[in-house]
């Protein structure tokens, strides 16, 4: 059967979204894991709820970074176990197309969930509502970012047994100006200045990897399936 | 016109081109280093704040300018390696990485080594180490990934691929002085207009980096062997070359 491309991924898109739903503890697993290690932060410093305040860019940071690096590991797994991917790269469809729709699945699913829930983590490190904005704002441009650069590593790993622990060796270095940059703009819009040159740095982050990155992950893709 | 390109992809060419340039860059190595060292040790004036310890700058630089250097040829080679599908390029990658690894970590020890009387500080999460640090995961990551693989041939297109996604991060670290307000001195031998240093100082230290490359280029070429060697080791012309 001959679909467009874009039916092509919306099709994949839907499939990966019911999936998830289907599975609403894989899908919760990553949001608790994030609650949790925000959590730990506190308890392991103990500190005052000033101090607390100017940790908690990087705290809120290094726990999505964390959180969603957790859920990348099944973003092709899965698939290529019972053999799904090789039937998709098969389909007579790009490879490529198939990676973005993918990707862009797993965003909807970890990023934006990962989004959402950041004020409930805000309020409690106690970073100011005026701040939310940007604070989600530079979330959604960084969880997407980092889920192209997951997906090349996730591409390049996915045919390994114990892949976990060296796709993050992979993903972490790349991943460094998103929290730069992200914790620096959520930073900046908690003591009241102006974010919007980290914001726009982000969403620059942004636009590079999603036009490179499902090219880079498409090859790694087939290096790795073949 | 491209027969030399060629001869670059066939791995008998390059074992023998290989162990024939080793001790002439060996030699150029030992000379360049030796007047550098001498130089820069005995003749070189003492700096007018650092005093003697600005001295660590013969090796720290060299070593810092070759872990980038280093980075860029492992990802030219491993692109070239994927595009045309040369095989000698992935030997060319897989050889390369450790010793850049290793000027890294030599960057890295002398900078901090330097940082403890200059600075007071052995470490400072500062934009330019912080970045040189990243570089060494980067090193790191490459390097693992090629090994995680059973199948070599995949393993070396994984990394190949990683190392030249990677080199986003070689632009990072080169001008991290200057996009960030830095602890780290800023650019000093390589900008626009003369550089701000004396000659008696700067001499002994470009001689020091021109020893650097050259031994660099010798570790590269007797590495290349024993990967071409191991790679190639179901031919009938490693046979003879071993039995020789």
């Amino acid at each position: 059967m001959n679909v467009g491309l874009w039916r092509a991924m919306t099709l994949v898109v839907r499939r990966e979204l019911c999936l998830s739903f289907r599975r609403p503890d894989q899908l919760l697993q990553p949001l608790v894991f994030f609650l949790i290690v925000t959590t730990l932060f506190p308890l392991g410093l103990s500190l005052q709820l000033s101090a607390l305040r100017d940790m908690a860019p990087g705290v809120l940071w290094v726990a999505a970074l964390l959180s969603s690096l957790l859920s990348l590991d099944s973003l092709f797994k899965s698939d290529a176990d019972d053999g799904t991917l090789e039937q998709l790269a098969l389909s007579g469809q790009g490879l490529t197309v198939i990676v973005i729709a993918k990707t862009l699945a797993h965003w909807l699913v970890t990023g934006v969930a990962l989004v959402l829930v950041s004020p409930l983590v805000g309020t409690a490190l106690d970073i100011p509502g005026s701040a939310f904005g940007v604070m989600m704002g530079s979330l959604a441009l960084g969880t997407l970012t980092l889920s192209w650069l997951g997906a090349i590593g996730a591409a390049l790993t996915v045919g390994l047994r114990r892949g976990n622990v060296l796709l993050s060796l992979i993903v972490l270095p790349l991943a460094m100006p998103l929290l730069i940059f992200g914790a620096g703009a959520t930073d900046r819009a908690i003591s009241g200045v102006s974010a919007v040159g980290a914001l726009y740095f982000l969403a620059a982050l942004c636009v590079f990897t999603c036009t490179l990155a499902p090219f880079a992950a498409t090859v790694a893709l087939r290096i790795t399936l073949e | 016109m491209w027969t030399w390109f060629y001869k670059l992809a066939s791995p008998p060419y390059v074992y023998g081109a290989a162990a024939a340039l080793v001790p002439w860059f060996l030699g150029a190595a030992a000379l360049a280093l030796g007047v550098g060292l001498i130089d820069g040790l005995a003749f070189a004036p003492p700096d007018y704040q650092q005093g003697d310890a600005f001295r660590m700058i013969y090796v720290h630089v060299p070593s810092a300018i070759l872990s980038l250097t280093v980075y860029t040829l492992m990802a030219v080679a491993s692109a070239v390696a994927l595009i045309w599908r040369i095989k000698v390029g992935h030997a060319v990658a897989a050889a390369a990485a450790p010793i850049g690894a290793s000027f890294t970590v030599l960057a890295l020890v002398t900078g901090s080594l330097w940082g403890r009387p200059m600075w007071g500080t052995y470490w400072a999460w500062d934009p330019r180490l912080t970045s040189e640090l990243i570089l060494l995961f980067l090193y790191v990551g490459v390097m693992s990934l090629r090994s995680a693989f059973e199948d070599p041939g995949r393993g070396d297109r994984a990394a190949a691929l990683l190392a030249t996604v990677g080199v986003v991060n070689v632009p990072i670290v080169h001008f991290s002085v200057v996009w960030w307000n830095s602890l780290h001195q800023g650019a000093t031998i390589v900008k626009l207009g003369a550089p701000s240093m004396a000659g008696s100082m700067l001499w002994p230290l470009l001689s020091m980096w021109l020893g650097f490359m050259l031994f660099f280029a010798a570790v590269l070429c007797i590495r290349l062997q024993g990967e071409v060697l191991d790679r190639e080791r179901q031919s009938a012309w490693v046979r003879e070359a071993v039995k020789s």
